[in-house]
Order: C-alpha cells, then sequence, then structure tokens
C-alpha cells in the first residue's frame, strides 16, 4: 500500500488534526489559527478534487481502517458519490470560512475555528465511511460541532432556537441507535455492504422487525434532511445562524440526503427481497409535502434568511421527489441538482448577510427601509441567488430542474410530480420577486444611514464565489451530468461495491 | 414465569414510555431527564441487541463453543459516551438559555403557563 492509497483517510484526518492545533495556537496568536484553519480547507479541496479524479475510474476505492479487512473493521469507501460530496464540502466550507474571516464572524465566540474543523471532520467522515455505526459516530462528531457553531455569537434567538435544534436532535440520535441495534440483531453486521448481502437472507418471521429498522433509520435521515413532517426545525435554526455558519448548514441537510441515496439501495436495495426499498413509498409523499411547505415558506417569509432557510426546505422537497423513484436517470439528476442546490442555499444565506450588513436598522427584513450602499450590486446578487433557487435559466438550478422533470417523465404518477415541481417552482419565483421588490425597490425617504461603499466591498466575494460557481456548474453541465449519471449507476448496483469492498486482494 | 428477555424488553419499554412522556414536555428540566432516560432505554435496547446468554465466554477459549458476543457491548460503550456528552451540553445549554432568556420553556415564550408542578400548558 503506497503513500497515494492513503489519500482516502485524508479528509478525516486533515480537520482533524487542525482543529486541535487552531485550539491550541488560537489563544495566543489569532491570526496563525485562522491561517491553520484556512490551510486546512485549502488542503482539504486539493485532496478533494483528487480523490474525485481518483473515483472517476469507476471503481470503488477501499481503505481499512487498522488494515482490519471489510466484515470485521471499519471500512472508507471512496466512490463517485463520496468524491462529489467531498468536493462540495471541500468548496463550501472554504467559501463559509473565507466570508466568516472577512466579515470577522468568526471573532463572535470563542472557538469558532476549532468547531468548524471538527464539522467539516463529521461531514468527511458521514461522507466516506461504509459502516453504518461509523455513520452514527460521524454524524455525532458532525452534530456536537454544529450545536456550537449554531449558538456561535449567542443572543437569545439563537439560544431560543438552539436548545429546540439540540433537543430534535438529540432525540434523532436515539432513534438511529435503536434502529442500529435492529439491524444489528438481525443481520450480525454492521458494514453496510455485508448487511445488503444478509438482507436477503433473513426469514419470512423478522420482516417485519426489518421494516421497521428500515423505516426507523430512515426517519432519522429524513430528519436530518429536514422532510416534512419533520422540517419544522429547519427554519427556526437556520434563519438565526450566523450567515457563513447557515452557509455551511446548507450542506448538513444534505447529509441526510446522502444518507438516503447511500444506505437504501445499498442495504435495502432491490437484492434485499421483501424488503426491496421499503421506504420508496413514504418518501415520495413526504418528499411532495417538503417541496410544498417550503416554497410556501420562501412565498410568505418575512426576511431574507427564513426566506433562505425555506429555500433549503423547498429544494430538498424538489430533491427527493428525484430520488424517491430510484432510477439511473432520477438518481443522476438528483445528484446534480443536491450540488446545485446547496451551493444555492448557501449564496442565499450569504446574500442575506451582504443585505443585513448594509441596512442597519430594518436587517434584511423584507420592509422598506433607507437607501443604502451597493443597492444595485445586491440586488444583481439577489436576483442570481433567486434565479439559481428556483431553477429559470440561465443558472444550473434551471438545468437541475429540467434533467428532473425529463427524467421522472413515464414514471408512476409522474403527472402530480412535474406539477409538483413546477408549481413549487412559480410559488417561489413570485416570493423572491415580493421580497426582493420590498427590500431592492421600496425605500422610505429619509436617506439617513447609507454608509460608505468601499470599506465594504470585500464581504460580496464569497456570495459572488458562489454564484460564480453555479455559473460554471451550468456551463460544465456536460461532463457533471456524466459524472453523476454514472455515480448514479454504480449506486444502484449495490454488488460492485460488495464485491469491492468484502474481497480484499 | 419471567425470563431475562421479558425483564429486559419491559426495562426498555417502561424507560421509553417515560422517557417520551418526559420529552414531550414544556420546560428544559423534565425533557432533560425524558432524553436522558430515552437514552437509557437505547443503550440497554443495544446491549440486548448482541442476543443475551448468560456465562457465555468473552474471547476466545479452548473447546468453549457459546460465546457472547462483544460488539454490542463495544457499541453501547460508545453510544454511553456519546449520549453522556450529549446530555452534559444540553444541560449546559438549557441552563444557560434560562439566565439569558429568563425561561425555562422550550418553546421560548416569555410567560411561564404552569404552575408549580410543571403541568401541562
Amino acid at each position: 500500500m503506497n503513500l497515494a492509497d492513503h489519500l482516502i483517510v485524508a479528509p478525516v484526518v486533515i480537520p482533524a488534526l487542525a482543529a486541535p492545533i487552531a485550539l491550541l495556537v488560537m489563544r495566543r496568536k489569532r491570526r496563525l489559527g485562522v491561517g491553520i484553519s484556512l490551510a486546512s480547507c485549502s488542503l482539504m479541496l486539493m485532496t478533494a478534487l483528487v480523490l474525485l479524479g481518483v473515483a472517476d475510474d469507476g471503481a470503488i476505492h477501499i481503505y481499512a481502517l487498522g488494515n482490519w479487512p471489510a466484515p470485521f473493521g471499519i471500512v472508507l469507501v471512496l466512490d463517485r458519490l463520496s468524491g462529489i460530496m467531498l468536493v462540495l464540502a471541500a468548496t463550501l466550507s472554504l467559501i463559509a470560512m473565507v466570508h466568516s474571516v472577512i466579515t470577522r464572524a468568526d471573532r463572535d465566540g470563542w472557538h469558532f475555528h476549532p468547531l468548524f474543523q471538527f464539522q467539516l471532520m463529521g461531514l468527511n467522515g458521514a461522507f466516506l465511511t461504509g459502516d453504518l455505526f461509523n455513520l452514527f459516530v460521524f454524524f455525532e462528531v458532525l452534530l456536537i460541532a454544529s450545536y456550537g457553531l449554531m449558538l456561535h455569537g449567542q443572543g437569545r434567538a439563537r439560544l431560543k432556537a438552539g436548545v429546540q435544534y439540540v433537543i430534535v436532535n438529540i432525540v434523532g440520535s436515539s432513534l438511529f441507535l435503536v434502529a442500529l441495534g435492529l439491524l444489528y440483531a438481525l443481520t450480525g453486521t454492521l458494514n453496510m455492504a455485508d448487511m445488503g448481502q444478509r438482507v436477503a437472507a433473513i426469514g419470512p418471521d423478522d420482516q417485519g422487525l426489518l421494516r421497521a429498522a428500515a423505516l426507523l433509520l430512515v426517519s432519522v435521515f429524513v430528519l436530518k434532511a429536514a422532510v416534512a413532517p419533520l422540517h419544522l426545525w429547519l427554519p427556526r435554526t437556520y434563519a438565526v445562524a450566523t450567515p457563513a455558519v447557515a452557509a455551511l448548514f446548507a450542506l448538513m441537510t444534505k447529509v441526510g440526503v446522502y444518507s438516503i441515496i447511500r444506505v437504501v439501495p445499498q442495504v435495502f436495495g432491490e437484492n434485499a427481497g421483501a424488503a426491496a426499498f421499503v421506504p420508496a413509498p413514504y418518501l415520495l409523499p413526504a418528499a411532495i409535502a417538503t417541496a410544498i411547505i417550503g416554497f410556501a415558506g420562501v412565498f410568505v417569509a418575512r426576511s431574507l434568511s427564513e426566506q433562505a432557510a425555506y429555500a433549503v426546505v423547498g429544494s430538498t422537497g424538489t430533491l427527493l421527489i428525484a430520488v424517491a423513484s430510484w432510477q439511473v436517470e432520477t438518481l443522476g439528476a438528483a445528484l446534480y441538482y443536491l450540488v446545485h442546490s446547496t451551493l444555492t442555499g448557501a449564496s442565499l444565506f450569504l446574500v442575506a448577510d451582504a443585505v443585513a450588513r448594509r441596512r442597519s436598522g430594518s436587517a434584511e427584513n423584507a420592509s422598506p427601509a433607507p437607501v443604502f450602499a451597493q443597492r444595485q450590486t445586491l440586488g444583481l446578487l439577489f436576483m442570481a441567488a433567486a434565479i439559481a433557487a428556483t431553477g429559470l435559466p440561465p443558472l444550473s438550478g434551471f438545468i437541475g430542474k429540467l434533467l428532473i422533470l425529463k427524467a421522472l417523465f413515464g414514471t408512476p404518477h409522474w403527472g402530480w410530480l412535474w406539477v409538483t415541481i413546477l408549481a413549487t417552482t412559480l410559488i417561489g419565483v413570485i416570493g423572491f420577486a415580493r421580497t426582493g421588490s420590498a427590500i431592492f425597490w421600496k425605500t422610505t425617504d429619509d436617506a439617513g444611514t447609507a454608509q460608505p461603499a468601499a470599506s465594504m466591498r470585500a464581504d460580496l466575494i464569497a456570495p459572488v464565489a458562489a454564484l460564480a460557481l453555479l455559473a460554471s456548474l451550468s456551463a460544465a453541465a456536460g461532463p457533471v451530468t456524466a459524472y453523476t449519471h454514472a455515480a448514479a449507476v454504480q449506486l444502484l448496483d449495490p454488488a460492485i461495491t460488495a464485491r469491492a469492498v468484502l474481497v480484499r486482494p | 414465569m419471567i425470563t431475562l428477555e421479558f425483564l429486559v424488553a419491559s426495562a426498555v419499554g417502561v424507560l421509553v414510555a417515560a422517557g417520551i412522556y418526559l420529552a414531550l414536555r414544556a420546560r428544559t428540566f423534565q425533557v432533560v431527564l425524558g432524553l436522558t432516560l430515552l437514552s437509557y432505554a437505547v443503550n440497554l435496547f443495544l446491549f440486548a441487541s448482541g442476543r443475551l446468554t448468560l456465562g457465555g465466554a468473552p474471547i476466545w477459549q479452548k473447546g468453549v463453543t457459546g460465546y457472547a458476543d462483544p460488539l454490542p457491548q463495544a457499541l453501547v460503550l460508545t453510544a454511553i459516551v456519546i449520549t453522556f456528552g450529549m446530555t452534559a451540553f444540553v444541560v449546559a445549554l438549557a441552563l444557560r438559555s434560562f439566565l439569558e432568556t429568563g425561561t425555562d420553556q422550550v418553546d421560548g415564550d416569555d410567560e411561564p403557563c404552569d404552575d408549580d408542578a410543571g403541568g401541562a400548558p
């Protein structure tokens, strides 16, 4: 095993090392700590890009931790989906980190950078692991870090939302453990690939238990993904979190979606006998409800960050509508939309922050206020983000939704799915137009607090970068969709993964 | 006759019932207690997922065929550590939230909506 093979574990190791080092040096040398944090994010992005290239050869790459062979030890699995998610996490974290440093939001509390790195460690680990219990552990790592980040900056609203967020997630973790216990009792293994093979052999007496375990597990993922009716925690939490943190959290809901995409075909896939795709019939109505609730929230939201939070909910719904069909075409389209919607959610939060920083009095509430600095630039940025969020051309949301609509054509109930997606798009457009016109066009007369423009250009870097990435995502739609399609093929054939994971050379 | 399975199963059931009841209460202290009971139940349940055996050998011994499953014990250990940390965090958070907002209602309402016994709204 040469050094290149060890690269797979690097996305977990880099933040795991950076976090304590940053913690230690932050007390004396702030700048050095920030530098370490930024360097860690950049290094992760480079590693992730290399791994994305490595995964493109179509093979499933395995890293056995401690060199224990697969069903006994924990393995990290790198396939195309992991590659995509790692690059997405690294990119988004770099943007969020740069924004927090530029806006000095990282100085509002003590341990922003170490927590940020631990959050990334949890995210990367969850994207790489091939073991269900290890997935739980990485979930907990990213959750405990997210509690700290969510409360970063303190204040009444954050504490109030934070208590609810933490309680909801602790209950979710308990359910996760119950599901794991059931699955272990039934199959005697925790390795996902191994479990997928053993599920088929479970006798008819235990099928009910197996279905219960599958549904419990998926309901935990659905809770993390904020799918209706378990979405209520998200708008409250994300709308009050520090904007740079909320931008990173846009990825955290996608961890739930990722886990569904990873676990359901692998463990409860087509070979699972009676339990094949058990959650599918429940997932589709929930996804439709989520899309409707999310975009209805966009329609009625009173502030930009609340609107962004509901847009995240709505995009998860649209995403799961595509996922829940469990076909190569729909899943490929869904993965493209996943990348797009994560970046869109982040850019919405960042633009909302930029607006709030300029409208000192009324912040980002959708109500008329005095003229503020750089209104045109911000208006354009908001329009671009709104276009991306609703899925209008020319940004990648249009391509994503088009791909999903095309892939859904001909599947059962596709008419209803089309109606849902198109109607929610319309509702979203109206909602964004409403807040946009209230903030950027309507002004009160007292032209009082317009701030000097030159000093505040820098905080536009992060939102512009996120929107530029969306533009390049739509420009590079050909190669990206080819990659996501190949990833979907890989995902829906669990036998490939099982062969790679369970037989070591 | 009361079997070991019946005892463990009913213990898990009672703990879950009490945990869910308390977790649905309106004030943070009761909710924290509920979460703790829930995590106890989960730990017991995880422990039982390797099947309940009496006097099984923990590691390999010559001539022994029945073993206790070591994996659930490792899982429970991990779960205990994690839930303990989480509980400590939520206690600190609830306290902080109470001091900052002046209310220990989970939904953050200012006026307390119950009597001293901590009853329902």
